[in-house]
C-alpha cells in the first residue's frame, strides 16, 4: 500500500502536468483568499506551476484591508482606562497612523487575545465595571460569528459588551475589482470557506457579467491545486462558468440559518477597503435594534487624524496591481518585524507571505 | 480569510456543543448550525460550528483524484 | 530602536528577540566566549574546559501537564549545558516570589525540582530567594545557572555546521507548547498529550562517547525548530533543506495548530534535540537516540548544502520548495 504522502505527491505531479500543458498562454488567476495565499505559500504551490501561470492575491485579508481610522478607533479606545479591548490575534500588531494595539497593550492597555468572538462574552462577565469592545473584523465566514455574539450577549442581559465593527463582503468587491481592470484577472481561486456560508449564488456575475471563471476551492495544497488545473482548463477551452471544488463544505446554497443570524444584526452598508476605496455595499453596519451594542454609537470616542505612510503601495498590492516586491518599502522600510503597512504584518498579508517565504520560489 | 477545521461533534446541549478533532476538544456554540447531530462532522471557525462537512462527498472528491491521476499511468 | 519599548515579541525568541541581543545587549558585553552565541558558554578555568549558562522560568500556568515551572528550570539549564557538549554538574537556583504565594505550590516546584535534578545527576549548590510586592510577579519566577564539564574530544559549536552533514532530530515537536498553551483556549488536550520537558545530559553523553565527532547540538526551545535551523544556517553560513514529511508531529499538536492557527515548526520543545553529524554516522547517532526513552522517534529530517548560505528550506508534502523564516512576533489564535 502507498502511503499518504506517495499519494499526494503523485496527485499533485499530475495537476502539474495537466496544469503546465494546458497553459498554453500567460494566465493570471488571483487567489481571493488570504487563506489561500498561505496555503499556496506554504505548500510551495508557485514552485510546481509553470511560468504561464502567475497566481496574484487579492482583497481578502480582513487585517490587510482594514483601513487605518478603524485601528486609529480601536487604539483611542484601548488608551481609556475603562475599557477591554478583547481581539483575535490578528489585529494586536496591525500599525494604525501612529500606533498599534501591541504598542498599547506595552503601555499598559488591557488587550486581550481570542479565539472566539463568545470569550469576549466571559471576559465582559468577569468585569462588570469595565467595557469590553470586540474588535469584530472579517469577511463572510466570521461576521456570523460575531453576530451570533451580539444576540448572546443579549440573551445573557451584559450590559457591557460592545463590538467595534468592520466586516466586509467579498462579492462587492471582486465587483469592484473587475470593473476597475486594473489587475487583468482570467480566473478566480474563490475563498471556500466565506462560501460555506453565502454558497455559490453572489459569484454567478463573475461569469455570467464579465465572462471571468471562478472557482469556490479548499484549502489543502490538492485542492487548490486541483482548483488551478479546474481554472485553465476552462481558460484553454474558452469557456467562463462558476465551479464548485469544496462541495464537501460548501452546499450550492451556503448556510441560511447562519445568514439568518447576520441579517438580524447586521445591515449591508458602504465600507472603506484599504487601497481600494469606498465600495457600494461591501460593508455590514449594526442594525439600529442592536445600536447599544455598537462601540462608535454607544461608546464615542475621538481618534486620531488618519495618516497613511506615503510610500507604501498596499493598496496596489491589495487591487492585485503591484508585486509586493515593487513597493519600495519592501524589505527595507517594511518587514514583519516592523511593518509599515498592513499587508506585511497579518499572518496572511500578501507582503508577509512573499516575505516569509522567499517569495514562493525556492533559489538553491 | 478564515482558517477553519473540520471537527466531529461528540456531545451537544442545547445550542452548544463538544466537538474533537485527533483527540482535543472545545466547546463550540451550534447557534449558526441548530440542526447538526452528535456524530456529524463540523466546520469550525472562531469557536462556532458554521457548516456540516459532507463526508459521502469528500469520499468522492478523493475517489475522482484517484481516478484521474490513475489515467495518467 | 531607541523611541521603542518593550514589546511581549521581544521575549518569544524570534526575530525581535535576536534584534534585541544583537542592539543592546552584545554591544555591551561582548567577548570571544559570549560572541559564539551557543546556548552555554565555553569557558575555561584553572585549566578545565567548562560550560557556563543561566536562564530564566516565567512559564504561565505554573503546572501543566507533563511538567512545571520547577522541572523546565532544571531541565532548560542541564539542556543548555548538554548541548554545548558538556556533562552537566552543578546548578544554581534563585526564586523571585509574589508575596502571598502558597508555600504547598512553593514546595510542590521544589520537590520537582529535586526529582528533576536526580534524573539528570547535578546538584543544585547555591540558591537565592527574594520575595516581591503582590503584583510584581506573577506567582513565582525562577532563574538557574549551571555549570559543566565539556566533554574531552568533542566540538561542538553551531559554526560547525557543514555541507554534507544529516539534520537529526530526537522526537516530535510541539508537545511543550500545545500542553503549556491549549488550557488558555479553551481546548481539552487527550492524555497522550503532555509537555516534553526532560532532561537530556544522559542521552547527549550517550550519543557523544558513541560519535564524538558529532558537529552541532541544539534543543529547539524558545521559536520552535524553524528559528533554531535559521540560527544555525546563519551562524555557518550555510543552507539546510528539510523535508516536511520526516518532521514527526503528533496528530493532537497539530488538531491544535490547525484550531488555533499555529505552525508547529515554530512551537517551544523542552525535551528535543537537533543534531548535525557527517550523514556516515547518521545511524550510529539515531540507534543511541532510540535505545533511549527521550529518542525513541529520532530520525534524519534534513541535509546540510553549501548554498543558499543563512537559508533554511523545507520540502512540503506535495513536493514544493519553499523558504523556511524565523519566528516572527509571537504565535497568536488567529482567525485567518
Amino acid at each position: 500500500m502507498r502511503s499518504k504522502a506517495e499519494d499526494s505527491r503523485r496527485l499533485a505531479a499530475f495537476f502539474q502536468g495537466e496544469i503546465a500543458r494546458l497553459a498554453t498562454r500567460p494566465v493570471r488567476l488571483m487567489e481571493v483568499c488570504g487563506t489561500h495565499t498561505v496555503a499556496i505559500f506554504k505548500a510551495g504551490i508557485r514552485q510546481l506551476l509553470p511560468e504561464a501561470v502567475e497566481l496574484v492575491s487579492g482583497p481578502g485579508c480582513p487585517v490587510c484591508v482594514t483601513p487605518n481610522g478603524y485601528l486609529d478607533t480601536a487604539v483611542a479606545y484601548s488608551r481609556r482606562g475603562d475599557v477591554i479591548i478583547a481581539t483575535f490575534g490578528d489585529m494586536l500588531r496591525v500599525p494604525g497612523s501612529s500606533s498599534s494595539l501591541a504598542a498599547e497593550q506595552a503601555r499598559g492597555a488591557d488587550i486581550r487575545i481570542v479565539y472566539s468572538p463568545l470569550d469576549s462574552l466571559a471576559i465582559a462577565a468577569a468585569a462588570p465595571a469595565k467595557k469590553v469592545i470586540f474588535l469584530a473584523v472579517g469577511f463572510e465566514t466570521t461576521a456570523p460569528t460575531a453576530a451570533a455574539t451580539v444576540l448572546a450577549a443579549e440573551q445573557a442581559g451584559l450590559e457591557n459588551f460592545y463590538v467595534l465593527s468592520a466586516h466586509k463582503l467579498v462579492p462587492p468587491a471582486l465587483r469592484a475589482l473587475l470593473t476597475a481592470g486594473g489587475a487583468r484577472v482570467d480566473g478566480f481561486l474563490l475563498p471556500g470557506h466565506v462560501s460555506a456560508i453565502i454558497g455559490e449564488a453572489p459569484y454567478r456575475f463573475l461569469a455570467e457579467e464579465f465572462a471571468v471563471p471562478g472557482v469556490i476551492a479548499g484549502f489543502e495544497p490538492l485542492d487548490v491545486l486541483q482548483a488551478v488545473y479546474l481554472l485553465v482548463k476552462q481558460i484553454a477551452a474558452g469557456e467562463a462558468t462558476l465551479a464548485n471544488q469544496y462541495r464537501r463544505v460548501v452546499p450550492p446554497d451556503g448556510n441560511p440559518a447562519a445568514r439568518a443570524v447576520l441579517d438580524k444584526v447586521y445591515e449591508e452598508a458602504d465600507a472603506a477597503w484599504r487601497g481600494i476605496g469606498v465600495i457600494p455595499a461591501s460593508g455590514l453596519a449594526v442594525r439600529d435594534a442592536y445600536r447599544r451594542f455598537d462601540a462608535p454609537a454607544a461608546l464615542p470616542v475621538e481618534a486620531e487624524e488618519t495618516r497613511d505612510h506615503p510610500g507604501c503601495r498596499c493598496g496596489g498590492v491589495l487591487r492585485g496591481e503591484v508585486r509586493p516586491a515593487e513597493c519600495p518599502l519592501f524589505g527595507k522600510a517594511c518587514t514583519p518585524e516592523r511593518p509599515v503597512g498592513s499587508c506585511m504584518v497579518s499572518v496572511e498579508g500578501t507582503c508577509a507571505a512573499w516575505y516569509k517565504y522567499g517569495a514562493g520560489r525556492w533559489q538553491a | 480569510m478564515c482558517l477553519a477545521v473540520p471537527a466531529k461533534i461528540i456531545d451537544r446541549q442545547d445550542m452548544m456543543a463538544t466537538v474533537e478533532v485527533s483527540g482535543v476538544t472545545r466547546r463550540v456554540s451550534m447557534m449558526l448550525l441548530p440542526d447538526a447531530k452528535v456524530g456529524d462532522y463540523v466546520l469550525v471557525h472562531a469557536g462556532f460550528a458554521i457548516q456540516t462537512v459532507d463526508e459521502e462527498e469528500a469520499r468522492r472528491t478523493l475517489e475522482l483524484l484517484e481516478e484521474l491521476a490513475g489515467h495518467e499511468e | 530602536m531607541r523611541d521603542e519599548r518593550i514589546l511581549l515579541a521581544h521575549g518569544s525568541g524570534g526575530k525581535l528577540s535576536h534584534e534585541l541581543v544583537a542592539q543592546v545587549m552584545l554591544p555591551a558585553f561582548a567577548n570571544p566566549a559570549l560572541d559564539v552565541l551557543h546556548d552555554g558558554a565555553r569557558v575555561e578555568a584553572g585549566g578545565a574546559k567548562l560550560a557556563f549558562t543561566t536562564d530564566s522560568y516565567v512559564v504561565k500556568p505554573l503546572f501543566f501537564a507533563g511538567g512545571d515551572i520547577g522541572k523546565l528550570a532544571v531541565c532548560g539549564t542541564v539542556n543548555d549545558l548538554a548541548v554545548s557538549g558538556a556533562v552537566p554538574l552543578y546548578l544554581s537556583a534563585g526564586f523571585i516570589i509574589e508575596e502571598g504565594f502558597p508555600v504547598a505550590d512553593l514546595r510542590r516546584i521544589v520537590a520537582s525540582m529535586r526529582a528533576a535534578a536526580a534524573e539528570a545527576a547535578v546538584a543544585i549548590v547555591t540558591g537565592d530567594t527574594k520575595v516581591v510586592e503582590k503584583g510584581a510577579v506573577d506567582g513565582i519566577y525562577i532563574n538557574t545557572a549551571g555549570i559543566g564539564a565539556v566533554m574531552a574530544g568533542t566540538d561542538i559549536s553551531p559554526l560547525n555546521a557543514r555541507p554534507g552533514q544529516d539534520v537529526i532530530l530526537s522526537g516530535p515537536v510541539g508537545d511543550h507548547a500545545v500542553a503549556v498553551m491549549a488550557g488558555r483556549h479553551g481546548l481539552e488536550l487527550p492524555a497522550t498529550v503532555a509537555s516534553d520537558c526532560a532532561p537530556l545530559g544522559g542521552m547527549l553523553k550517550a550519543v557523544l562517547t558513541a560519535v564524538p565527532s558529532v558537529a552541532v547540538l541544539r534543543d529547539p526551545t524558545r521559536g520552535g525548530l524553524a528559528t533554531t535551523l535559521n540560527e544555525i544556517a546563519v551562524q555557518a553560513n550555510v543552507g539546510i533543506m528539510v523535508d516536511e514529511a520526516a518532521i514527526p508531529v503528533r496528530p493532537e499538536v497539530r488538531a491544535v495548530c490547525d484550531i488555533l492557527g499555529f505552525d508547529p515548526l515554530y512551537l517551544a520543545n523542552e525535551g528535543k534535540v537537533i543534531i548535525f553529524v557527517e550523514s556516515l554516522h547518521s545511524e550510529k547517532v539515531i540507534a543511541v537516540l532510540r535505545s533511549h526513552p527521550y529518542g525513541r522517534e529520532a530520525r534524519v529530517i534534513g541535509r546540510v548544502a553549501a548554498a543558499p548560505a543563512g537559508q533554511v528550506g523545507l520540502r512540503t508534502g506535495i513536493g514544493g520548495v519553499r523558504l523556511l523564516d524565523m519566528l516572527v512576533g509571537d504565535q497568536l489564535p488567529r482567525i485567518c
